[in-house]
């Protein structure tokens, strides 16, 4: 291909991200998975990168996980998402960032299809107004989270106190990156490199000194599916899944998986245990499994932060071989400490999965 | 061993590396114009006796271009040989002799 043509096409993947001012709204599910990952976040946009990031405790859930759950309708998913788009006005801010990707599926799918039915759209003002004396109001930006840190990767990278680059071999660590279905899959257009190139996760690898795998199911979904989770019959297909991608990454041997979603790390985490439990198989060489990090975990471990204070000893599949490679020194003893030295109580053993 | 209440699903994945493709070959030799089929369905739609059975001509030929032949027996076991699916066919294959030769050489007659 003519590298300008390429230019050109490259350009059509790519996507706007302001630099500063952003309401945040946090995921439901991700404090209680990844319990360090969203402070994480705000601690290095606010206070490492002096960026404003504004959060109100009014913001409620976008309702995503009852929608794809057929338990309530769209217009009362879109008229919470109108009320937390209204207290982003309220509040004075136009940019929009949000912690989950399930959320960021369902405010592109809102906008859409407000862009596509005005009626709808004043309809849903209508219901706002009457029932929370709130004025509509669309944000002007919608990013994702992980949009953020890909945009201050090389400040990161400034800043780093490790590199994910092995310290015993120099050579950099194998990163799968796995992104979240409802980032990019269904309006290609708001992912950075769209559905076929996603770049937000391999560009933080990347500036950050790692290397990017690339294996047969590398866009394969993770396999959570909230019909496929919710009803317990069905998670035969959701481990199906998982242990599709697992069986397909296993021969180029990585490192750690980072991924952007909070349904994703949950699942490629945990599910290594049960794959483990029913097959007796692991995946991470010498009976371990593969450490999956959440964007801003690894954002994290780069700038140096604690690995006990990003939440690290509340993963299934335990962290330490990566920490190890990486060369970040930790302490065993506090690992399941508590804030003020709080002892959290000791995880059970697994039977095949070395912890 | 944990009992979770679900388990993994054999995969369905079709590995190509392991499709034999030599019974597949003997049919092509025998019946040439079974590579003419674009899998358009007019064979399923007239069939008789895939109203009452699972038979279905191109379900068949999907099932042995992806070196599954027992799946493509089991979808032509209740074939009556009446013919319909030969006179509807629009790339002209005489495809009740063909399910005749899928039958014999996959083993099934």
């Amino acid at each position: 291909m003519i590298y300008e043509g390429k230019q050109r096409i490259w350009s059509d993947y790519q996507k706007e991200i302001p630099d500063d001012h952003y309401f945040y709204v946090r995921s439901c599910i991700r404090q209680a998975f990844f319990t360090g990952s969203e402070v994480a976040f705000l601690d290095i946009t606010r206070n490492r990168l002096g960026k404003d990031i504004f959060e109100s405790e009014h913001h409620t859930t976008c309702g995503g996980i009852a929608y794809h759950s057929d338990t309530i309708p769209h217009e009362t998913v879109m008229t919470i998402v109108a009320r937390q788009f209204a207290l982003m006005h309220k509040y004075g801010y136009e940019n929009y960032v949000c912690s989950c990707i399930t959320s960021f599926g369902v405010y592109a799918e809102t906008l859409e299809t407000w862009r596509e039915f005005p009626e709808l759209q004043a309809k849903i003002a209508e219901i706002l107004m009457k029932t929370c004396r709130l004025e509509f109001a669309k944000p002007k930006y919608i990013v994702h989270a992980s949009d953020l840190i890909f945009k201050f990767r090389y400040q990161i990278a400034a800043r780093a106190v490790h590199k994910l680059v092995n310290v015993r071999t120099g050579k950099p660590l194998k990163v799968v990156e796995h992104i979240g279905c409802h980032y990019s899959k269904m309006f290609p257009s708001k992912g950075v490199g769209g559905a076929e190139y996603p770049y937000v996760l391999a560009g933080m690898v990347e500036a950050w000194g790692g290397e990017v795998v690339d294996y047969p199911e590398r866009r394969h979904c993770c396999g959570f599916g909230f019909r496929q989770y919710f009803v317990q019959a069905n998670r035969g297909y959701s481990l199906s899944n998982t242990h599709k991608k697992f069986e397909s990454m296993e021969p180029y041997h990585p490192d750690c998986i980072v991924t952007n979603c909070p349904g994703c790390p949950y699942f490629l985490d945990r599910w290594q245990y049960v794959i483990a439990e029913q097959t007796g198989k692991t995946y991470g060489g010498d009976g371990r499994g593969i450490p999956v990090l959440t964007y801003e975990e690894m954002a994290g471990l780069v700038m140096g932060y604690d690995p006990w204070d990003l939440g690290l000893q509340t993963h299934q599949t335990p962290v330490e071989s990566l920490l190890d490679k990486m060369g970040i020194v930790y302490d065993e003893k506090s690992k399941y400490l508590g804030k003020g030295g709080k002892d959290l109580g000791q995880p059970a053993h697994p039977s095949c999965l070395k912890i | 061993m944990v009992d979770f209440g679900f388990s993994l699903s054999p995969s369905s994945r079709i590995d190509l590396d392991e499709f034999d493709r030599k019974t597949f070959d003997r049919l092509l030799a025998l019946e040439p114009d079974a590579k003419k089929c674009m899998e358009c369905g007019s064979c399923s739609a007239v069939c008789t006796a895939s109203r009452y059975t699972e038979t279905s001509v191109r379900r068949a030929l999907h099932a042995l271009r992806n070196g599954c032949g027992a799946q493509a027996v089991e979808e032509l076991k209740g074939c009556q040989f009446c013919g319909k699916c030969t006179m509807v066919c629009p790339r002209g294959i005489n495809t009740r002799h063909l399910i005749l030769s899928i039958l014999k050489i996959y083993g099934a007659l």
